[in-house]
């Protein structure tokens, strides 16, 4: 199939992109969204020009590098990542919008390709069980029941893709903060720090310009791992509880 | 083609583990005896650690903890992304949980012969005693195991271990393992103890007065090229699968750190022992990027089959019965379709070889599930396995309940690496190397959940002890940034970039990389056969010259240029390929993953020659056009009987 | 002992973080050092959870009020003596023990404090969500949103508005066509007799039902009590009440418009 390829274009940070249109043709429709515009960069390779820039690597839905807004819906058609699109979801002559994932939090670094270490900051805040090297006990000293880890688990597999900003009117990264309080706050082995993790992740999220959460529910619907709003309800849960508890918050 | 492909040097030898103690106390001994820094003086101590996988995130974060300082440095845009991510299976512990005779000196023991006896006892001991501690410390981390309904840890069988040691997180083990990692990281980069460099990719080593003591490294977004000096470098930059182009690894997955530290005088230890998984999706043609595992547990219930006349390319629902060659079931009854992932991505080759292999490429078997939905019934395969049919059908676009599946071998891990004593040090004083990148606790073959333990076993417990070791003798002397090894390294790796840059000719790195991984595959992928790898050998310097005449890298060199990048890890694929060409050619025995034609039992099965190879092979690179020097290691089976692997 | 582990954990933190790639430097350097991050300043409301929280319960007793709003409302199908004898009543709650208007004067000053805290709030998160997406697509598209959701905002700004006319209009009958000087009931009647006036009123009512239908859903998750179990449950009352007090309120007027109160 020919398809025609509007591709968001910017050099650096600091300049201003614009949308530039490409043909490709003889697309296959077994091939990877991605794979597409790897033929697509050959090409321009080889013409001089300068190959699209966007951010990729393990390929199989799991790493969270790649993240494309498709026809203004993030990672595309089917609710997966971009890398385990496939060109079958098109049709011959198809127009593609292809941008970034737009957020005051992802500041464009090139083309396609966006900064997302906000998101290491906000994991950096409060994102974990402090627990160094050496300190564990026994793995089995403390049993969780199994609706708490499935729930957790549920929760933790959020890959940190961004789409959840990228498609939330307000630019939220609440569904991937509120992802990691809630895996970490179902756990017994997280509760010491409960309290003070809700709060200097949520300090973090708003330091970082993205917007507030209004519970539309974009973000869910696009998240390649299905995260669930529930997760959202739970950081407010904890977020409330514990300035009743008296905590002070970080933001 | 040089006369000589190589020359001997001196034997090594690993001196660090106190062989004077049976292997069971040998790494208490060893912690005994290694050196210890004050807590006080850490603080002056600075370690650099490329890589945040399970290896290097656990390194740097322990490593932080401990009060050492920090360098991370990874080429991902987050150090969430390292490649561990994608690991699905699990992570095998020796904790006995469920009753059945497992224990550290079971795990030693599966390790040993599951690596073909090419490992050494020590290390693998050391990797089986501490498994149990990484489960303990992963779930304090908060690592989401799946229960039962006690609320206890689950355990399973894999790839064909007769006891359950594995630990696992639905298919997707490696990637909480790796956020548990990660997640401790991060902790340290907040509490300000880990100077972080993402977007960062090593391109050199730095030694100095015969120590690793620093890298160059090169900004991605800015292109700037710069050096960090430090009392000790850890590398932890993952496998190199992908000088194969195709395989499991991610696109960005690369041989470059170790290959710079090699080129800088480090050992590279048994480069030809790559495995290859069964299972994986096939190609599907040729702008294909990257094959994907489908989990290696399908093969409990699918049978394995071709068409028994060639070019019979009949929908696979109109063959019949007898027209169809069970040919995993015909060679081995007693395993049938569960044989070894190496024996049976071999017989799936040779199959297609013959010309019976199905999909539009010929390169596939079909993994056929209509017997077991009858048996089982349609609701019981989809609860088994419907995530991974859900993936077939998102990849391929067929429904594999209808039509099976279509399974081809590929690359998804190499045991091979830079060369490392028991202290997990390279023969450069400094360079320490863990997890895949290091030539590994794991042999000619890697058994099914052992690469998550060895990543974590080196990160948490096994580095951070050794190194303090070596720190002991720290800080070392302050090294100028005028130093000449430093400006000498540099200049190297500007050199390298400009002239990558200048030579806009024809060919884009992609398509050299393409023509190299199918010459690999070809040649000395899952049989090498002397003819084959001469053949190898003879083309890759046709490649390398090509390249470096003919690539055409666009853009500049300071600036954000993911083509002049891979340009890069394709010009040390080149050199890396040569060089297992060479360790596949010398070592004249099939062991493992490496299958020598000309090696092999009357009935077709891989045949060890332990009278002259039970030994790492740890090549010295040469400047070009010299031959590669070898370093031999022998191995001693003083607890475990050599012995061959039977599985008809 | 649950405030005693915050302190410790509070002094285990720093807020050094990475450099960005914004601040590196240009020039080669042999080792870079991180640059700290700046901090805002702590205080409770400046969090985003906060400021949803003020405005959930700020929606809640606003919520209650419109109930109670309603059914006094509904009075008016009693004729003109009881509507205004309700009128009069809510003055005179609490009397004798409090002073004539007491009540009246504490609810008109919770509702203001609300109001004006749940706009406050809007407002400052709206300015935030601005902040979030300085570049706008070229190309959106919703996969789930609801209308409802997507114009809580403009449809809150209309209701304000409306809010005002509204107290102008009925309360203090400023802008009423039967002028100051009227009963209560005269007022209403003289308002919805108006066809303009009635079908602004009932827009309005519109867009309140949808700004609930949203607001009601988003401030029990906002407050932290769905969950995937309840959601469906919340969305079903989500969508009771708001057709419930849409429903109160524009029967009265159309019932004016139409000539059955008269």
């Amino acid at each position: 199939m020919n398809l025609t390829l509007k591709i968001w274009r910017q050099v650096s940070p600091a300049k201003k992109g614009k949308m530039v249109s490409y043909h490709v043709t003889d697309v296959s429709p077994d091939m990877s969204f991605l794979e597409m515009l790897d033929v697509l960069n050959e090409k321009l390779i080889l013409d001089g020009d300068d190959p699209i820039a966007f951010d990729h690597d393990c390929r199989e839905g799991i790493c969270g590098s790649c993240g494309l807004m498709i026809d203004g819906v993030a990672h595309g058609p089917e609710q997966a990542t971009v890398c385990q699109l496939h060109m079958r979801s098109f049709s011959d002559g198809d127009v593609i919008d292809i941008e970034p994932w737009r957020s005051g939090g992802f500041p464009v670094v090139k083309d396609l390709v966006v900064d997302r270490s906000a998101f290491d900051r906000i994991i950096s805040a409060g994102g974990f069980i402090s627990a160094p090297t050496g300190t564990a006990p026994e793995a089995h000293a403390t049993p969780v029941p199994k609706k708490d880890s499935d729930a957790a688990f549920d929760a933790a597999t959020c890959i940190g893709c961004g789409a959840c900003v990228a498609a939330c009117p307000n630019g939220s990264a609440m569904l991937f903060t509120a992802s990691k309080v809630a895996h970490l706050g179902l756990l017994p082995q997280g509760q010491p720090e409960r309290d003070e993790r809700v709060l200097r992740m949520v300090g973090q999220q708003d330091a970082e310009d993205f917007g507030g959460c209004s519970n539309i529910g974009e973000c869910s619907a696009v998240c390649p791992k299905g995260i669930s709003m529930e997760t959202i309800s739970r950081l407010n849960h904890d977020l409330l509880g514990a300035l009743r508890a008296g905590a002070v918050p970080a933001s | 083609m040089p006369l000589e492909l190589f020359t001997v040097g001196e034997p090594i030898a690993d001196t660090k583990a106190p062989t004077d103690v049976p292997v069971p106390q040998m790494w208490d001994e060893r912690k005994f005896r290694a050196r210890l820094v004050n807590p006080a003086n850490r603080r002056r101590l600075s370690v650099i650690v490329v890589g945040t996988g399970l290896a290097g995130g656990s390194a740097a974060a322990t490593l932080a903890e401990a009060g050492y300082r920090v360098k991370n440095f990874w080429f991902q845009d987050s150090p969430r992304r390292a490649h561990s991510v994608a690991a699905q299976g699990g992570i095998n512990a020796a904790k006995n949980y469920r009753n059945d005779g497992d224990s550290v000196h079971r795990l030693f023991y599966d390790t040993v012969k599951g690596g073909d006896f090419r490992s050494r006892e020590s290390n693998s001991y050391r990797l089986a005693e501490v498994s149990a501690a990484i489960i303990d410390q992963a779930v304090a981390q908060g690592v989401p195991f799946a229960r039962e309904y006690g609320g206890l840890l689950d355990n399973r069988s894999f790839g064909g271990a007769q006891v359950s040691r594995t630990f696992y997180a639905r298919g997707q083990t490696g990637q909480q393992l790796l956020y548990g990692a990660y997640q401790a990281l991060e902790r340290q980069i907040g509490l300000g103890n880990v100077e972080t460099h993402g977007r960062t990719e090593m391109l050199d080593l730095v030694v100095v007065d015969g120590r690793a003591r620093g890298i160059v490294v090169r900004d991605l977004i800015t292109g700037q090229i710069s050096t960090h000096l430090a009392d000790a470098v850890v590398l932890a930059s993952g496998g190199y699968s992908n000088v194969f182009y195709l395989s499991t690894n991610a696109k960005g997955s690369n041989v470059t750190a170790a290959w710079r530290a090699h080129k800088r005088g480090a050992l590279f230890a048994n480069p030809c022992y790559t495995q290859i998984h069964p299972t994986c999706i096939p190609v599907s043609g040729d702008y294909q990027s990257k094959l994907t595992l489908m989990s290696e547990s399908l093969r409990n219930d699918g049978r394995v089959w071709v068409p028994k006349e060639r070019g019979d390319d009949r929908d696979p629902r109109q063959i019949p019965e007898d027209e169809r060659d069970y040919f995993l079931e015909r060679k081995y009854p007693a395993f049938g379709n569960l044989v070894p992932r190496d024996i049976a991505s071999r017989q799936a080759k040779n199959v297609c070889d013959e010309g019976r292999g199905v999909g539009p490429t010929g390169l596939g078997v079909y993994l056929d599930f209509s017997d077991a939905i009858e048996r089982l019934g349609r609701s019981t395969i989809e609860s088994k396995y419907g995530n991974l049919f859900d993936m077939y059908n998102r990849i391929t676009g067929e429904d594999a309940y209808e039509t099976g599946m279509r399974i081809y071998p590929a690359v998804h891990y190499t045991m091979g690496g830079l060369w490392v004593d028991y202290d997990l040090e390279s023969n450069i004083p400094g360079l320490f190397v863990i997890g895949e990148a290091n030539f590994s606790d794991q042999g000619a073959n890697r058994l099914g959940a052992s690469a998550l333990m060895q990543g974590l076993a080196d990160g948490y417990f096994v580095l951070p002890n050794t190194l303090a070791n070596y720190l002991a003798d720290g800080p070392f002397p302050k090294v100028a940034a005028d130093h000449p090894s430093v400006v000498e390294a540099e200049t190297a790796v500007r050199a390298q970039t400009e002239k990558l840059l200048s030579i806009n000719g024809t060919r884009t790195v992609a398509s050299f990389h393409r023509e190299l991984g199918r010459l690999m595959w070809d040649l000395c992928g899952m049989e090498r056969s002397d003819e084959g790898l001469r053949k190898a050998l003879d083309r890759i310097p046709e490649i390398k010259h090509e390249f470096w005449t003919n690539v055409k890298v666009s853009g500049e060199q300071g600036v954000f240029n993911q083509n002049l990048e891979h340009a890069g890890r394709v010009a040390d694929f080149i050199e890396l390929a040569e060089l297992m060409c060479v360790d596949a050619l010398h070592r004249n025995e099939s062991c493992g993953g490496h299958f020598r034609a000309e090696s092999q039992t009357p009935e077709g099965e891989a045949l060890r020659d332990d009278e002259n190879f039970a030994y790492v092979a740890a090549w010295e690179y040469t400047p070009d056009g010299t031959p590669p020097v070898l370093h031999r290691e022998a191995l001693e089976y003083e607890y475990i009987h050599l012995a061959q692997r039977s599985y008809k | 002992m649950r405030v005693a582990l915050h302190e410790v954990c509070h002094d285990r933190f720093t807020w050094v973080s990475r450099v960005s790639w914004a601040y590196r430097g240009a020039v080669a350097t042999v080792t870079t050092q991180q640059a700290p991050r700046t901090t805002r300043k702590p205080g409770k409301f400046s969090n985003s959870v906060v400021k949803k929280a003020v405005m959930a319960v700020t929606g809640i007793i606003m919520i209650l009020y419109l109930i109670a709003h309603m059914i006094g409302n509904l009075h008016a199908f009693q004729g003109a003596e009881e509507f205004n004898g309700y009128s009069h009543w809510i003055r005179t709650i609490g009397e004798p023990a409090v002073p004539e208007q007491t009540t009246l004067w504490i609810i008109r000053i919770v509702l203001l404090v609300s109001v004006v805290a749940h706009f406050w709030a809007a407002i400052s998160l709206w300015r935030q969500a601005r902040r979030a997406r300085p570049v706008p697509y070229a190309t959106k598209k919703r996969v789930q949103q609801s209308f409802a959701s997507r114009t809580v905002r403009w449809g809150g700004l209309i209701l304000a508005l409306f809010i005002i006319w509204h107290i102008l209009d009925l309360t203090f009958g400023v802008v009423n066509p039967a002028g100051t000087d009227t009963t209560p009931y005269d007022r209403l009647i003289a308002s919805f007799s108006n066809i303009p006036i009635t079908l602004f009123y009932v827009v309005s009512m519109i867009l309140l039902g949808l700004h609930l239908r949203h607001g009601i859903f988003a401030a029990t998750q906002t407050l932290g009590q769905t969950n995937k179990r309840r959601e469906r449950a919340v969305n079903g009352i989500a969508y009771a009440v708001s057709a419930v007090i849409t429903l109160g309120f524009i029967l009265v007027p159309l019932s004016i418009a139409f000539g059955l109160i008269d």
